[in-house]
């Protein structure tokens, strides 16, 4: 199982805790992760990337391994850790502002 | 006996104040959608406990979040706004074309006889429906065909934040767009006229009477009287008798025609409501004293309600939305400040009360009058 955790706002809109488990069939990569999290929890659909591009929002980055991985393309598997789940893939509200 | 529940939008969350039609003891509940931007939460007038919410974060984008309870329970519905086709571009700050973008919802109106039908003025500015309870948003496209290249964002995006629904003519619909001014629909949305002639924008256009580009900042009418238009412009406040063919002012005495929302009196078709404020560049209400103007006359002569607000050092501003009005016998008044302050007044403005002095800043009032 992969291990998304999610950011507080997230959290609440899907009703769930900090860390949710996904099943994921095929590659692991940001977009299955993300396709898998947005089928178990259809709320968070266009909060994390654009509904039709599927581009990730601006102020939103994605960490796992302690690498930022928002810069990464979509479809590149991530890490094998990530995909046996021992490592979480963040999903992170960037920081701004002061 | 009825009751009143007065929709809150904040910078932070949603708040529901509820009272009796005594007004005087409120009860405070919030905030729903905890740190996040509520734009709009408006009810259904023809089923009061079904509410919409605009919510929206410049890090998760837009939620729309819908209550069939009053309030007490909410589920996010579709969020997903595509514009028709291909956006095309408006004009941008600088003069040259820029892309469509959705960016939020600031407007949420709920058809005056379906509960599941329910408009959405958005930024960039267009015009949404959604005819299955907010499940799904469909534009109406033929608003942006009315020039829309010439459009341009005022300084605070270029927003759709008006809807008017004629309730007399169901086809009829007016809009206005900050910075491209007023339309009006009267074919239930297909196509739609830019309806400006009037309008003077002596310091914001290179041509002060065109068509469109005026910044247009709300619009009000009562629904006696749907052909009657009032308006608070950039500056300015402006008056149509024949459903925005033509404007004429009607600034009259006021000490600034500058300000924000613009409201018209439950039971008296000639009575209005602003808040005046300072300028353009000095957002707040002028000499540190919160003034109600409220005419009579449909506009000209004006006078200054003052009972109950504060008359010394206060520097708050008074947003487009935040502006209300209930059904009761003795119309209640009502707005929400950028300092967190909704104020009421049971007795036409004469006399004004805080009901919460300590939100974050409001950017929209709604009120429902309950049976």
């Amino acid at each position: 199982m992969i291990c998304v955790m999610l950011p507080v706002h997230l959290q609440r809109l899907a009703n769930t805790g900090r860390e949710v488990e996904l099943q994921v069939d095929g590659p692991v990569t940001q977009s299955s992760i993300l396709d898998a999290l947005e089928a178990s929890y259809p709320m968070l659909r266009g909060t994390i990337r654009d509904h039709v591009t599927k581009e990730r929002r601006a102020f939103i980055r994605f960490f796992a391994c302690g690498e930022d991985l928002s810069l990464e393309q979509p479809d590149v598997p991530l890490p094998e850790s990530v995909a046996n789940g021992t490592e979480r893939f963040m999903v992170v509200g960037a920081m701004a502002g002061g | 006996m009825s009751s009143v529940r007065v929709l809150v939008g904040t910078r932070k969350g949603a708040f529901i104040l509820t009272s009796n039609a005594r007004r005087k003891k409120w009860d405070i509940n919030g905030p729903y959608f905890a740190g996040w931007e509520i734009y709009h939460i408006n009810g259904s007038p023809a089923n009061h406990d079904r509410l919409y919410a605009s919510q929206s974060t410049g890090w998760f984008g837009q939620l729309i979040q819908r209550s069939d309870d009053g309030g007490k329970t909410w589920e996010p519905v579709d969020n997903k706004f595509v514009y028709d086709g291909t956006p095309g571009t408006h004009k941008w700050y600088d003069g040259t074309q820029h892309p469509w973008e959705f960016k939020r919802v600031w407007n949420l109106q709920p058809s005056l006889t379906d509960p599941d039908t329910v408009y959405a003025g958005v930024e960039d500015a267009a015009l949404f429906r959604s005819m299955d309870g907010g499940k799904s948003w469909q534009e109406l496209p033929g608003l942006r065909s009315a020039k829309g290249d010439l459009w341009q964002p005022g300084a605070g995006g270029m927003c759709l934040h008006t809807i008017l629904l004629d309730p007399v003519n169901p086809e009829r619909i007016f809009i206005a767009i900050s910075a491209a001014g007023a339309f009006r629909t009267d074919d239930g949305g297909g196509s739609w006229l830019p309806i400006n002639q009037g309008l003077k924008s002596n310091f914001e256009l290179p041509d002060p009477t065109a068509d469109v580009g005026h910044c247009v900042h709300n619009l009000a009418m009562h629904p006696s009287r749907p052909g009657v238009l009032f308006m608070q412009k950039h500056w300015d406040v402006m008056r149509s008798d024949d459903a925005g063919g033509m404007w004429y002012e009607v600034s009259g005495n006021l000490p600034t025609d500058f300000g924000f929302p613009i409201a018209v009196h439950a039971h008296e078709p000639e009575t209005i409501y602003i808040v005046p404020i300072k300028s353009d560049s000095e957002h707040f209400v002028p000499d540190g004293k919160l003034r109600v103007y409220r005419s009579r006359k449909g506009g000209n002569e004006w006078e200054a309600l003052t009972e109950g607000l504060p008359q010394s050092d206060c520097y708050v501003n008074v947003l487009r939305s935040a502006m209300a009005v209930d059904t009761l016998d003795s119309c209640g008044i009502y707005f929400g400040t950028t300092g967190g302050q909704v104020y009421a007044s049971a007795d036409s403005g004469d006399n004004w009360a805080p009901i919460v002095h300590d939100l974050p800043a409001v950017l929209s009032v709604e009120v429902q009058t309950l049976p």
